[in-house]
């Protein structure tokens, strides 16, 4: 069937702020299907809270509205813009849920506008425990024997009958929130009544414990014709019990049979015919590892983490085929865009191995358990590609960015055979590291699958890379022993420690064998037709097919890899639109990157796309073969400017701003030289290596100090100390990785945080606009509510800034971008941080201000200057808009984590509230964030001293909205003697009842929690934080924090919000 | 130990050897399936041809003597880029290192199988030599590398003598041209009666058992090679006995009733090819296992049209015949390897004999 005449204005909605389990794949899959759907001439309308994704851009939908993903909103919206129809399957469950809950109230009809993609009575059936369960049943598709329950005793009932363990799974939750296994009647009480909690209906499913059988995953699209294809099937080395987010993922699957392959197969077309699904759809399987029986685990009838993978591990674009799909389109007419010859109704054939591995955030959350359950806990991925397991396997842990290169990079050499057992019992994220170690003592192969469950194929893939590591220890380094160690992707440094040779000896030594990486092409189709579209992937056992282009301009992009906390998809965002500038400059254009989730690793975003590790042995495998004119490397995050070293030496020409420049940056005395030339007054501070010094700098400048390391991002290991104690602790903790710059030890200023994102050609700059930050200095800018334009600055600091940052720009030559961070204390204005790169603001800053500033950055980077451009140089014009982007965190995914705010950064995400008034733009973004407690108006103060005297301001307003104030003891004193009427409570360590038995009633909106700041964050104060996040209440630790929202509470009543137009600034 | 893999021009792969150690030449395919590497194996279809699996990791779960689709292995040689050297799956009895040497198949590991198929992709289908000759001289070789022809394979393997699968069904006639066991299995499955006769058989023979149905299986080679053959297919088609062909089959049909058929360049082997059936607009995915191939152009649209196209290249895939029950089909609905989409046709065949019974 061709286009469907009835549609002509699609509203597509977003997946709202990245939260661990809905990350950046949802823009890739909405701008893919946004793109899809204009290229039919279709006009869409895109809603989405998170103002960091590239779908929200005007280049990406005619209208665009940054609003929150609220009925209310959502309501508005379609009053405006009359879509004919709505795409709700490509938002994730977020999207879905809002889809769902505006369709079951009757306003869709009532509109006439009609669900494309996928109807709600199918999204019921998948979605809804029960029916899902039905209908798998009414097909004869089997399910674990479980039972959906709406309170705590029918599931302690029915686990009586079936037997513990027991699995956990809420309806309506995404990654798995509140879910796990339940070994006893304590676990399932506890994990039971939080799943209730967290559960949209109250529903969660208690099923038969399922734990250890394969886990194999089925990516499916059917048309509307009926047509049903598989794009591929994965498998997960770690067997059911782990999130298929945390697990490493391998595809194809490679240990079952075409029998048991086309079993899973037949039965995921079955599924998605019965529920009558046009698009993409993901089957899980759990598959008995003994016999043929297996389980269906769940059905998601939408475009997922998984099918973003599935599409990067095979060249087919699910998104786009299932926003075709959607209008109408069967697969046999939608081209093969990979091939260009070939058609969507085929399925993909792999000739290579793809690896994914989850990039989990516990260097963040160290008091964190690294436990991995079925509750997902990953912030992001990578994904590699190779000719065969082992290599696949090295080259993701490489890509992970998390101080491993190899198995050898968790040291277990200590535990001994015993202990190993025990720890392989654990299932964490070490767990292959811990499986090498036990290969090392010659644990049994057996044994360790006895134990952990991973099926032996894999097992055997992990010996033969622990095997290699003694032949390299052992052996001769032969050509033929050196050319296996490069197949299955020892790196050259690895192999150096190894042999005990120079990394640059092993170099040469493969060039003098022309050992070589080659680069072979994903195409969807095992070379069977010729493929367009250049997407490469590297190998060391086989013939170079990397197309040998000579375009007159060839310049090197490289990416930001895996998403994590510090830094997300922001950075994708700058990529991406760098890469299109460029492209516009007449440039071709390549990225290097490795993650499966982002735009920027579509295969038509640059003229070339390397699904590679960024390091610099990999980046230089491809420079050699592409001899790039020169590469750019402030978009890409640190992940990037990390590689400015070595692409010198390379001899690459890194374009825009100089690496001595960035260098200068970042080198604390070299910064602080030309600081001293700008005449730009900075907090006091010095460079230390040791705890000694540092305790020796922190009593020359005085408590309160801040802690941190150099060359980071996200604030990594920062903190504010107030005692030697603190400073020891901090230098221990930041000393955990081997530093290879020195830590900066400074005074710490309590003052007004200001963000500037500038760009500049040299000469000129162009600032966009001045933000501040709500949260006073000494929380990390990426946790903090960023306000613009600057509200609560005079004119003279103002001024000032726009000076400094000038000196700034000039003194470091920055060609591109900048981004300065200031605190104002005392109408004096102090420089506290430079990047001469993109940030995190920057696609924030560029929607508000409709100023495209890495377009700008680029363009200035190729030569063009900012007067030349048209702009004025300056500060540009204040836009009549507020907006406030507000940090949106994951705390209820990671057990153990301390929520509490300070200088290192904490959030997964952001959202955008935009408005002509600033309490409207308040209140939005935090409905945006999901923060709304006005349930019960019931909240619990129990503030550090120094917050005391805002707090009753704080509290006073609360009680004039009608809220009740619960408050620990000198919290309540101080309130009561103010005149504030506050209910004394007892602390956690005190007798009950207590704070604790308050929440656990499930009346309490909101707690204040202001930790007093140091090491001593009392123990209480953290349970306190814990147990708010884990029963699903607001916890908010900064006082600046709790005071926008009773700002925003205040003006909460007006039911008209002003809908802003992105694409109209 | 080194093997090398000859093609006819010049072109030397160097791997490792694998499975049984002896020279041979044979007709160089590809086979795109990620999984199934038994049944590929085993196919019949594929006798006078060495197989490269383009998937680069074989062997990986072992071999599961059930999942044999005929006897025996019937390849030249197996090409793959890497075998398992641990089989790990609940149901397998031993390695496919094993296997190979039991069934005394030469092969190569260790060579880039992409370029490999990239080389027949361009070129097209060619002849090649694996040897373990080290001292191999191109200008000898070469030669006697192009010379060769796959010949009489149908007759190497079809079964020697008639066999039968007790049913309380229809009594099918199953023309074994080197049929795949899951064609006779699938009809059982169905409650047939499967009688299974060799390829020579006799027209004459199989209508006197008064069969309900017979079904002309697939097979290897070049379908126009099988004179004899043919003219006992014509005589089938005269018969007006139900009649549901696979591949060969299907071939022998259409040249039977005159059309003619021809070598693709290189050919359709894998697990996801696109056939549509134009009766419905209906796509499906098909394992297909075909170098020759029915041209359409030279079909009497008075004996019978398409009726299934191949979506990729528009190739024939399936005819049915004009005022006959007869319908024949290019790929395999009895997959094996691959997918189960079209095992529908199978009960079409049953429809076409008179519905269930």
């Amino acid at each position: 069937m061709p286009l469907n005449k009835d549609i002509k204005k699609v509203l597509v909605i977003g997946s709202g702020p990245i939260v661990i389990g809905q990350a950046a794949e949802f823009d890739y899959a909405g701008t893919q299907a946004c793109r899809s759907l204009k290229e039919e001439g279709l006009e869409v309308v895109l809603v989405n809270s998170n103002p960091a994704t590239i779908m929200t851009d005007k280049d990406i939908a005619d209208e665009v509205y940054i609003e929150p993903l609220t009925v209310k909103a959502l309501e508005q919206i379609i009053l405006k813009e009359k879509p004919d129809s709505i795409l709700p399957t490509l938002g994730g469950q977020a999207g879905l849920n809002l889809a769902m809950e505006i369709e079951e109230s009757g306003f869709l009809k009532e509109h006439n506008v009609k669900l494309i993609g996928t109807t709600s009575l199918t999204i019921k059936k998948a979605e809804d425990r029960l029916e899902f369960k039905n209908t798998m049943e009414k097909i004869g598709e089997p399910v674990a024997a479980s039972l959906v329950v709406e309170n705590v005793q029918d599931g302690v009932d029915f686990a009586a009958k079936i037997g513990y363990p027991v699995v956990l799974r809420p309806a309506y939750t995404l990654g798995g929130s509140g879910g796990g296994i339940a070994h006893n009647v304590q676990e399932l009480e506890d994990i039971l009544a939080n799943g209730l909690r967290l559960s949209r209906v109250g529903q969660v499913l208690v099923e038969r414990c399922i734990a250890g059988w394969k886990e194999i995953e089925y990516e499916v699209m059917r048309d509307s014709a009926g047509n049903c294809i598989t794009v591929c099937n994965m498998e997960n080395i770690d067997p059911v019990g782990v999130h298929t987010g945390d697990s490493i993922v391998v595809a194809p699957s490679q240990t079952l049979s075409d029998k048991e392959y086309q079993m899973l197969r037949t039965s995921a077309l079955n599924i998605i015919t019965e529920l009558n699904i046009t698009g993409g759809c993901n089957v899980q399987y759990a598959l008995h590892p003994e016999s043929f029986e297996y389980c269906v685990i769940e059905v998601n009838p939408r475009v997922s983490r998984s099918s973003a993978l599935a599409s990067k591990a095979t060249g087919y674009p699910i998104a786009k085929v299932a926003a075709k799909i959607a209008i109408g389109y069967t697969l046999d007419e939608i081209k093969n865009a990979i091939t260009g010859k070939t058609y969507a109704s085929f399925e993909p054939a792999l000739d290579y191995c793809v690896v994914k591995m989850p990039r989990l955030p516990f260097d963040k959350f160290i008091t964190a358990k690294r436990t991995l359950t079925t509750q997902m806990k990953a912030t992001g991925e990578v994904m590699s590609i190779c000719t065969n397991f082992e290599g696949g396997l090295m080259k993701a842990i490489r890509s992970l960015e998390q101080h491993v290169d190899s198995l050898m990079s968790y040291d277990f050499t200590a535990l001994s055979v015993e202990e190993l057992e025990e720890q392989l019992a654990k299932v964490d994220d070490r767990r292959i590291w811990v499986i090498a170690e036990a290969l090392r003592k010659k644990m049994d192969p057996v044994k360790i699958h006895d134990i952990t469950k991973i099926d032996l194929w894999f097992i055997d893939k992990i010996q033969i890379i622990v095997d290699m590591e003694e032949a390299l220890r052992t052996r001769p380094l032969t050509r033929e022993l050196l050319a296996e160690a490069k197949r299955i992707e020892f790196p050259d440094n690895v192999i150096a420690r190894l042999t005990g040779k120079k990394e640059t000896e092993i170099k040469e030594l493969r060039h003098e064998y022309n050992i070589r990486a080659a680069y072979k092409m994903v195409d969807t189709c095992a070379a069977e037709f010729e493929a367009a579209t250049p997407y490469y992937y590297s190998c060391f056992d086989g013939e170079n097919e990397a197309a040998d282009t000579k375009p007159e301009k060839k310049v090197l992009i490289l990416g930001s890899g895996p998403i994590r906390i510090g830094q997300g998809i922001e950075f994708d965002y700058c990529s991406v639109h760098c890469t299109w500038a460029f492209k516009k400059e007449g440039y071709e254009t390549i990225i290097i990157n490795n993650n499966p989730e982002t735009v920027s690793t579509d295969f038509d975003i640059a003229d070339k796309l390397y699904f590679e590790p960024l390091t610099p042995e990999d980046v230089e495998s491809i420079v050699d073969i592409e001899k790039p004119d020169g590469a750019v490397v402030q978009f890409g995050g640190q992940t990037a400017i990390k590689l400015t070293e070595s692409l010198m030496k390379m001899g690459v020409p890194i374009l825009g701003t100089s690496a001595e420049d960035v260098d200068a940056a970042e080198d604390r005395e070299l910064f602080d030289k030309i600081l001293e030339q700008c005449q730009i007054p900075r907090p006091q501070g010095h460079t230390v290596f040791t705890r000694e010094e540092a305790i020796k700098v922190a009593n020359e400048l005085g408590y309160p100090v801040l802690v941190r390391p150099s060359y980071v991002l996200g604030g990594q290991g920062m903190q504010i100390a107030i005692s030697d104690e603190d400073v020891s602790q901090f230098m221990d903790i930041i000393n955990r990785i081997q530093q290879d710059h020195p830590i900066l030890v400074d005074k710490y200023l309590m003052g007004k945080e200001i963000e500037v994102d500038a760009v500049c050609d040299g000469e000129d700059i162009l600032i966009p606009g001045i933000m501040e930050h709500i949260e006073r200095a000494g929380i990390h800018s990426g946790d903090s509510i960023s306000v613009y334009p600057v509200q609560s600055i005079s004119q003279k600091a103002k001024d000032t800034i726009v000076e400094y940052t000038k000196r700034l720009a000039r003194a470091l030559h920055v060609k591109g971008l900048i981004n300065i961070q200031f605190i104002v204390c005392q109408d004096e204005v102090y420089v506290i941080e430079v990047n001469p790169r993109s940030s995190r603001t920057v696609p924030y800053i560029s929607k508000v201000t409709g100023i495209p500033i890495v377009k700008l950055a680029t363009r200035v980077i190729v030569g063009n200057t900012i007067k030349g451009l048209g702009y004025e140089p300056g500060l540009q014009k204040e836009s009549k808009y507020i907006a406030i982007k507000m940090p949106v965190f994951s705390f209820e995914k990671i057990r153990g984590a301390d929520i509490s705010l300070g200088p290192e950064m904490k959030s997964t995400g952001e959202c955008l509230g935009i408005s002509p008034n600033f309490n409207e733009a308040l209140y939005k973004a935090f409905q945006g964030a999901g923060i709304n407690p006005t349930r019960h108006k019931q909240i619990i103060m129990t503030v550090r001293k120094e917050d005391r005297e805002e707090a009753i301001d704080i509290g006073r307003r609360f009680e004039a909205l009608g809220y009740k104030i619960y408050a620990t003891r000198g919290t309540a004193r101080d309130l009561n003697a103010a005149g504030v009427h506050a209910i004394k409570i007892n602390k956690v360590e005190q007798e009950a009842p207590t704070l604790l038995d308050l929440l656990l009633e499930h009346k309490i909106d909101l707690v204040i929690d202001t930790p007093s700041s140091g090491v001593d964050k009392a123990k209480d104060g953290f349970i306190i934080r814990r147990t708010a996040i884990e029963t699903g209440v607001t916890c908010l630790t900064s006082i600046d924090t709790a005071k926008a929202l009773i700002s925003s509470l205040e003006v909460a009543h007006s039911n008209e919000l002003n809908l802003v137009n992105i694409a109209e600034i | 130990m080194k093997a090398f893999l000859i093609l006819e021009d010049g072109t030397v792969f160097t791997g490792t050897s694998i499975g049984a150690n002896k020279e041979v030449i044979s007709e160089i395919v590809f086979n795109t399936s990620m999984t199934g590497y038994l049944e590929v194996l085993t196919d019949p279809s594929y006798a006078g041809q060495a197989v490269t699996m383009t998937y680069p990791l074989i062997g990986n779960y072992g071999i599961c003597r059930a999942d044999m689709e005929s006897l025996k292995c019937w390849h030249d040689g197996f090409i793959v880029r890497e075998l398992s050297r641990v089989p790990s799956n609940f149901r397998s009895e031993y390695s496919i290192q094993q296997f190979l040497i039991e069934n005394d198949i030469p092969g190569i590991s260790g060579i880039d199988t992409r370029a490999l198929t990239k080389i027949l992709r361009e070129k097209g289908t060619m002849n090649g030599m694996i040897t373990t000759n080290e001292n191999y001289d191109l200008s000898v070789i070469i030669p006697r590398i192009k010379e060769f022809k796959a010949k009489k394979v149908v007759e190497k393997v079809t079964c020697k003598e008639k066999q039968v699968l007790k049913g309380s069904g229809y009594k099918v006639a199953l023309m074994d041209f080197g049929a795949k066991k899951n064609i006779a299995r699938s009809l059982n499955e169905r409650g047939c009666e499967v009688t299974i006769y060799p390829a020579l058989t006799t027209a004459e023979e199989i209508l006197s058992a008064n069969p309900d149905g017979i079904m002309l299986s697939n097979g290897p080679g070049d379908p126009k090679e099988c004179v004899s053959i043919i003219r006992e297919v014509k005589k089938l088609y005269d018969s007006n006995v139900p009649i549901f062909a696979i591949c060969l089959g299907h071939q022998l049909m259409a040249l039977a009733t005159g059309a003619d058929t021809h070598k693709l360049k290189y050919g359709h082997r894998g697990a996801n090819h696109p056939v549509k059936d134009l009766q419905t607009g209906r796509v499906y995915i098909s394992s297909q296992n075909h170098g020759y191939v029915v041209d359409e152009a030279t079909l009497d649209p008075q004996i019978a049209k398409p009726a299934f196209i191949n979506v990729n290249d528009k190739t024939n895939e399936g005819l049915s015949y004009i005022g006959k029950n007869i319908f024949t089909v290019q790929f395999h609905p009895e997959a094996c390897a691959g997918p189960q989409d079209t095992d529908y046709l199978f009960d079409r065949f049953i429809d076409m004999m008179g519905g269930a019974k």
